[in-house]
């Protein structure tokens, strides 16, 4: 009864659980110009110990969907569909029951670590108040204990507990929040771009404490970056997002050894690598979330792009390989969409994309 | 305890050797201000009643007739040794003046600062966090008025009514004479006085006429620091370590309380320490009001009479006091925010 931590199913001993299962979740922001849609029906599930990356252009909502699984949203936003934490559908508990998840069932690490800690508050502190908030009986000589646990993992020498948060370099403080968040052993852990503010050498680091926590404590991750790197060398999936969808997910080497989806396929076009001789780059910019254009909300950008796309939205099926992708291109390729007749399939000329665009 | 108590004791040693050399400035600007204002002590006194030789003489006398700057070291010489001269329209040693009606100002502003702590930090803090409610619209209407109010309205307006509803509860002075009277002045401070001499009708009286006074003041000074909280902690509400002290779960109350409200106290307790000025200027208007025997009755009088050394001193006191009050203000900041070290 004391501790909540012990109490649940050990994870070890169950590998694979489904821990997070999201079944076309929303997440809406009030506007004057309306509401902005920036995760708009997004489904895929997480195992224990499985690490999902999520890339995206900048504002195609990645951060929204990820704060949107904790329920960690500003005023004026509202969440819809179905999110399930243990088959617990989080949507339909009361907010103080959600807000009792946070910290315990999922964790948060941020963006900028320097900022994220209270400088008033010493490291212990931070620890103390986080530990107690779950567990009001927990006893001084524990919340050492487990503090100073985690922090060895982290590799933060015990002798800096009680200092405070500005006696830290940005890549310590980063690896601070990360001991928080863990503290509590939440199975369940959204990263967002935790090494963008690092330096590369850093960013190794923390890339591989993030990576070595399915061994250590079997968490379930969600590490949001734009660093395709990063996903290739730490995820197991990979999960592409555009314009509030997830347009392709699947195995981390087979989504990016054979890219499904045009967008995915132009995202890992873009990138610079060892190879790379010139700098492409995807041509326009993401769209309006108050109003992404109808069909395919890549259409307008796609250069695949045939008739159908500009005005069906595609439906998320599974390709060989494995993946899942929601693509008309893809769909032809593999003999899938059969409904869809030979004259739609003809290509999208760039009169109809600007007529498209305009309405 | 702390780990960086050396670099505090060594911030705070360098925040009290700082008075030196702010008083120094504010001493200069006192002195040289006043001389270059018009009208002297000698013509405000005498002026029309004696010739212009025998007013000569008599500024020769004061030593008022020599260069500027012989006057100045002269001034910087004693107060080096903490005289600070004689008045000069009453001859009375200026350190009595403060010793006799110090004690009134300072039981005044203390008073008037802590009703406004008490009544200022919660409504602030309030308003913030329920920022844009109901309570917040009232609670900044309030805010507002107490600080636009002029003060001399606001005390007679209180007295009017008190008089109206409490007609027996005074309204003027310190206290009756009766208590001035009886309590024995130890140490020059009335209510302390009255303390020591524990005689309970003494006390009572004198705290109730400190009551309006002391209100009315703290009304001024409570609306600054309702709009200094509450904007500092809506401020701090938005900072990134409150954000994710809500995805650790932690309840919106201990957000607030230990994150929010905290880290708005930083800035709140600087603006507090810079209203000293202002509380004691408030304080010059709420005596005059209340017929207070404090050291602002003191000073308006002796401007009146163009008494240099007086309101020199008397100016010189006061500022002091606004300097000690940022070296506090300095202190209390160093031992809240453990970034502000040397
Ligand atoms: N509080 C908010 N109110 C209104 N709109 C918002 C708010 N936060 C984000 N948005 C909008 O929602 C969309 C998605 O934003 P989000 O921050 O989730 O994108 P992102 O993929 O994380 O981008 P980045 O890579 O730059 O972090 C954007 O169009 C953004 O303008
Ligand atoms: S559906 Fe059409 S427009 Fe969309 S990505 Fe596939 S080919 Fe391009
Ligand atoms: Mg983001």
């Amino acid at each position: 009864m004391t501790d909540i931590v012990d109490e649940r199913v050990d994870p070890v001993n169950m590998p694979g659980d489904v821990v997070l299962e999201a079944r076309d979740l929303r997440v809406w922001y009030a506007t004057d110009r309306g509401p902005v849609r920036a995760v708009d029906g997004v489904s895929f599930e997480l195992h224990e110990g499985e690490i999902l990356g999520l890339v995206g252009e900048s504002g195609c909502g990645k951060s929204t969907l990820g704060r949107g699984l904790i329920g960690l949203l500003p005023e004026g936003s509202a969440r819809d569909g179905e999110l399930r934490f243990r088959g617990t559908d989080m949507l339909t508990l009361k907010p103080r029951e959600q807000h009792a998840m946070r910290g315990r069932d999922l964790g948060m690490i941020f963006q900028e670590p320097l900022t994220r800690l209270n400088p008033l508050m010493r490291i212990s502190e931070h620890f103390a108040e986080t530990l107690k908030t779950h567990d009001k009986s927990i006893s001084k000589a524990e919340i050492e204990r487990r503090s100073l646990d985690v922090l060895r993992v982290m590799g933060i020498p015990p002798t800096r507990f009680h200092a405070y948060p500005h006696e830290f370099s940005g890549g310590m403080r980063q690896r601070l929040m990360i001991a928080l968040t863990l503290v509590l052993r939440p199975p369940f852990v959204v990263a967002d771009e935790p090494t963008t503010a690092l330096d590369v050498l850093v960013e190794a680091q923390i890339i591989r404490i993030l990576h070595d926590l399915r061994a250590n404590y079997r968490t379930a991750l969600l590490l949001i970056t734009h660093n395709l790197g990063i996903i290739a060398e730490a995820c197991d999936r990979v999960a592409v997002m555009y314009a509030g969808e997830i347009v392709e997910i699947g195995d981390a080497r087979e989504v990016f050894s054979r890219p499904k989806h045009p967008y995915t396929r132009e995202l890992l076009r873009s990138t610079i690598s060892l190879r790379t001789t010139g700098l492409n780059f995807i041509e326009g910019a993401p769209p309006d979330l108050v109003e992404p254009p109808p069909g395919c909300h890549f259409h307008p950008r796609c250069p695949d792009a045939m008739k159908v796309c500009a005005t069906r939205h595609p439906v998320e099926r599974e390709h060989a390989g494995g993946s899942r992708a929601q693509c008309w291109a893809a769909d032809f390729k593999d003999g899938l969409a059969a409904d869809v007749p030979e004259s739609e399939r003809a290509p999208l000329n760039r009169e109809e994309i600007s007529v498209a665009d305009e309405a | 305890m702390s780990s960086g108590s050396g670099s505090l004791s060594r911030y705070i040693a360098i925040r009290i050797l700082l008075v030196i050399p702010m008083m120094w400035v504010l001493l200069t600007l006192v002195f040289f201000l006043l001389r270059v204002a018009p009208g002297d002590p000698v013509s405000a006194a005498f002026g029309g009643k004696l010739s212009e030789d025998a007013l000569d003489v008599r500024r020769h006398n004061l030593g008022i007739d020599r260069p500027l700057i012989v006057q100045y070291l002269e001034y910087l010489g004693q107060v080096a040794h903490f005289d600070f001269g004689k008045t000069i329209s009453d001859n009375r040693p200026v350190l009595d003046l403060v010793r006799d009606n110090g004690g009134a100002t300072l039981t005044l502003t203390l008073g008037a600062f802590l009703f406004a702590i008490v009544v200022g930090l919660p409504l602030g803090r309030l308003a913030g966090r329920y920022r844009d409610s109901w309570g917040d619209i009232v609670i900044r209407i309030f805010g507002v008025l107490t600080y636009a109010a002029p003060i001399f309205w606001v005390g007679i307006m209180l007295v009017l009514l008190v008089v109206k509803l409490f007609p027996s509860w005074p309204t003027s002075g310190m206290a009756s004479p009766i208590t001035i009277f009886t309590v024995q002045p130890k140490t020059h401070i009335l209510l302390l006085d009255a303390i020591f001499s524990g005689d309970g009708t003494a006390i009572s009286d004198v705290l109730k006429h400190h009551v309006l006074p002391c209100f009315t003041l703290g009304l001024l000074l409570s609306g600054v620091i309702i709009r200094l909280v509450r904007v500092n902690v809506i401020q701090a509400m938005k900072g990134d370590y409150v954000e994710a002290a809500r995805a650790r779960g932690i309840s919106e109350r201990a957000v607030v309380r230990r994150h929010a409200f905290r880290n708005a106290l930083v800035a709140v307790v600087t603006v507090i320490g810079l209203q000293v000025a202002a509380t004691l200027a408030g304080a010059i208007l709420t005596e005059r009001t209340f017929n207070w025997p404090g050291l602002g009755t003191q000073l308006v009088k002796y401007i009146l009479a163009r008494d240099y050394i007086a309101v020199q001193g008397l100016v010189t006191f006061f500022a002091l006091i606004v300097v000690l009050t940022s070296v506090t203000v300095d202190i209390i900041n160093g031992l809240i925010d453990p970034r502000v070290r040397y």
